[in-house]
C-alpha cells in the first residue's frame, strides 16, 4: 500500500483493523477522537466485528474485559482522566491473564487538565496504573509510522504473553499527520484464542474471577505473573540509540519528546558538541541494560519529558549512582521546541566542562 | 532544509484545507513533512490555524515558533501571527478582508486580494485556493502540478469541485 497522509489516532484505528481487531469500545474524550471515529466508520467494513460507543469509560473498559474473555482481539482508546477512570477494569484484565490493547493519547494533568500534549502519565502507565501488583507492557511511539507500526505489535505482544499492552502516545502525535504506510493485511479470518469463554459445550466449564479466598492461592497466581514479567523484560526489552558512539552527554527521552531532542541534537551537533541520544521505546519493560551500557562510555545524562521528572526515576534507578543525570521538563501540555531543548543542552554542556 | 508554514484565518474559510492540499502535494514529491492542526475549544467562525514542515530529512518537531512562511487570512490572524515570522520571511495576506498596516520591514509582505480574486472567477468561497495558488508561486515549496494532483486527491472524483478549485488555484498562482 502506498503512503497517505493520516493523522496518528486514525493510523492506530487502520493499523488495529489490520491487525485482526475485533472489538473496539470507547468513550469520547479530546485528543483522542478521531480514533473512534475512524473505527465507527471503518472497523464494520470487516464482517463480525464489533464498535460500542459504551456510555463511560468504565462500562468500555469491561466490554473490553469481556470480549478479552471471548477470545478476540480488542482494543480500547482515551486520554489521561478517562485512562484514570479504565484503571480498576485493567487490574481486573491483568488478574484474570486477559489481552488487551489500551491506548493513552495523554494530555496536560494532574485533573480534568488540558486538551494539549503531556507526558505526565509515565508513572501509571509504567507501574501498572491501578491496585495490586501487575504490569503492562508500555509502548512509546514517536511519530505516525510508528504508531502504525507498534499497534501491530502491541496486539502480538498482548496475545503472546496474555497481558494488557498500553501505547502511550499524546495529543499531539494523535492530531498530527504524516505520511504512513501500512505493510499488513488484516487477516482472512479471525483467531479465537484458547481458553476462552464460547460456551462449555463439551467440556467443563471455565470461571474468569480475581476473587480468591485463599491469599496463597493468590501468591501463586502472583508469582506466576511475576515471572512472566520476568521473561517479558528479557525478551521485549527495546530502545533506540542515535549518534551515542562518540557521545560525552546523552539525552534520554520517548515519544514525541525524543522527537523534539532529536532536532535539539542535530542543532548542537552542528556547533560541535557531542550530544546523542538513547531512546526508551518500551517504557515497560524499561531498557536498563541499555542505559547500563550507555553509561560506560559517558557519566553525564541529561532525561527530558513533557512532565516534571518520571522517567528521570528509572534512569536513575538503571544507573546505580553511576552517572550524572539533570533534568529538563515541560508539563501541563507546553510543547518545548527543538531551540529551547538546544539551548538546555548547550548549558548543561558547558556547565558540567564536556566541552 | 526545513520549512515550516502557518495558515491562519477563521473556521469556515478553509485555512486547514490550505495545509492539508499543501502537506498532501509535499508527501507526494517524496518529501518529509508533517501536519498539525490548531486544536482548541473552537466553533465556526472562531480562529483556526494548522502548522505544516516540509523538509529534506526527518522533521523533529511539528511546531513552528518561527515559521518561514505565514499566510493569514484574516486581520485577528494576522494581529496573532505577524511577529512570529521568521525574520527575512514571507507574510501572506489575504488584502480583500485586512485592511491593517503592518509594522515589520524586515520580511516580505504579498498581498493577494484572495476573496475578490476568488469572487471573479465565479466561486467566493474558493478564496482559500487563490490564495494557496499564489502561495505555491512565491514561496516554491512544492510544484503547482503536485498542488492539483492533491486536490484531486483530497476531493475524491468529485470532478466539478476539482474545476471550481482548480480554476481559483491557478487565478492565484498566474498573479505573479
Amino acid at each position: 500500500m502506498p503512503e497517505v497522509l493520516m493523522n496518528g489516532n486514525s493510523a492506530i484505528a487502520e493499523a488495529a483493523i489490520r491487525a485482526g481487531c475485533q472489538c473496539y469500545f470507547g468513550y469520547p474524550i479530546t485528543p483522542q477522537n478521531e480514533l473512534s471515529e475512524y473505527m465507527a466508520l471503518n472497523l464494520s467494513r470487516r464482517k463480525g466485528c464489533s464498535f460500542v460507543q459504551a456510555e463511560s469509560e468504565l462500562a468500555a473498559i469491561n466490554m473490553v474485559y469481556g470480549a478479552s474473555a471471548a477470545g478476540v482481539r480488542v482494543m480500547t482508546s482515551s486520554s489521561s482522566p478517562g485512562i484514570s477512570l479504565k484503571q480498576e477494569g485493567i487490574s481486573y484484565l491483568a488478574a484474570n491473564e486477559l489481552p488487551c490493547v489500551i491506548v493513552n493519547m495523554s494530555r496536560g494533568g494532574p485533573g480534568l487538565g488540558s486538551i494539549s500534549a503531556a507526558q505526565s502519565d509515565y508513572f501509571q502507565a509504567t507501574r501498572g496504573g491501578g491496585h495490586g501488583d501487575y504490569r503492562t507492557i508500555v509502548l512509546a511511539p514517536s511519530s505516525v509510522p510508528e504508531l502504525a507500526e507498534f499497534t501491530h505489535r502491541a496486539f502480538d505482544l498482548a496475545d503472546k504473553y496474555l497481558v494488557p499492552v498500553m501505547i502511550l502516545g499524546d495529543g499531539m502525535l494523535g492530531q498530527m499527520m504524516e505520511p504512513v504506510a501500512f505493510h499488513h493485511e488484516a487477516p482472512e479470518v479471525f483467531s479465537v484464542r484458547s481458553r476462552s469463554l464460547r460456551g462449555a459445550k463439551g467440556r467443563p466449564s471455565r470461571i474468569f474471577k480475581t476473587f480468591t479466598s485463599k491469599p496463597a492461592e493468590l501468591e501463586e497466581l502472583n508469582w506466576s505473573l511475576f515471572r512472566r514479567y520476568q521473561l517479558i523484560q528479557k525478551e521485549e526489552t527495546t530502545s533506540e540509540a542515535f549518534l551515542t558512539d562518540d557521545a560525552r552527554l546523552i539525552i534520554v527521552a520517548f515519544g514525541i519528546a525524543a522527537r523534539i531532542a532529536r532536532g535539539a541534537i542535530k542543532t548542537v551537533r552542528a556547533e560541535g558538541l557531542k550530544v546523542g541520544m538513547l531512546r526508551p521505546i518500551t517504557l515497560w519493560p524499561f531498557p536498563t541494560e541499555a542505559v547500563k551500557e550507555a553509561a560506560k562510555k559517558t557519566k553525564q545524562f541529561l532525561v527530558f519529558e513533557m512532565n516534571m521528572g518520571q522517567m528521570v526515576d528509572d534512569v536513575k534507578l538503571a544507573l546505580e549512582g553511576k552517572g550524572k543525570v539533570s533534568f529538563y521538563g515541560r508539563p501541563g501540555g507546553v510543547i518545548p521546541t527543538p531551540s529551547e531543548v538546544a539551548r538546555v543542552i548547550s548549558r548543561i554542556y558547558v556547565q558540567e566542562g564536556l566541552t | 532544509m526545513l520549512v515550516k508554514t502557518i495558515f491562519a484565518g477563521f473556521g469556515g474559510q478553509g485555512v486547514l484545507s490550505m495545509g492539508l492540499n499543501l502537506a498532501q502535494a509535499a508527501m507526494m514529491e517524496g518529501k518529509h513533512v508533517t501536519y498539525l492542526p490548531a486544536y482548541g475549544a473552537e466553533v465556526r467562525g472562531g480562529t483556526a490555524n494548522c502548522t505544516v514542515a516540509i523538509s529534506d530529512e526527518e522533521i523533529a518537531s511539528p511546531v513552528a515558533s518561527s515559521p518561514e512562511f505565514v499566510v493569514v487570512m484574516n486581520a485577528p490572524s494576522l494581529v496573532r501571527f505577524q511577529n512570529q515570522v521568521d525574520a527575512g520571511g514571507v507574510l501572506f495576506v489575504n488584502s480583500s478582508l485586512i485592511d491593517i498596516e503592518i509594522l515589520r520591514r524586515d520580511i516580505e509582505i504579498v498581498n493577494v486580494p484572495a476573496n475578490a480574486i476568488a469572487e471573479k472567477v465565479g466561486s467566493a468561497r474558493s478564496a482559500n485556493m487563490v490564495m494557496l495558488g499564489a502561495f505555491t508561486r512565491k514561496s516554491r515549496l512544492v510544484s503547482i502540478a503536485s498542488i492539483v494532483d492533491g486536490l484531486k486527491t483530497a476531493l475524491k472524483g468529485k470532478t466539478k469541485l476539482v474545476a471550481i478549485n482548480e480554476e481559483a488555484l491557478m487565478a492565484g498562482y498566474n498573479l505573479f
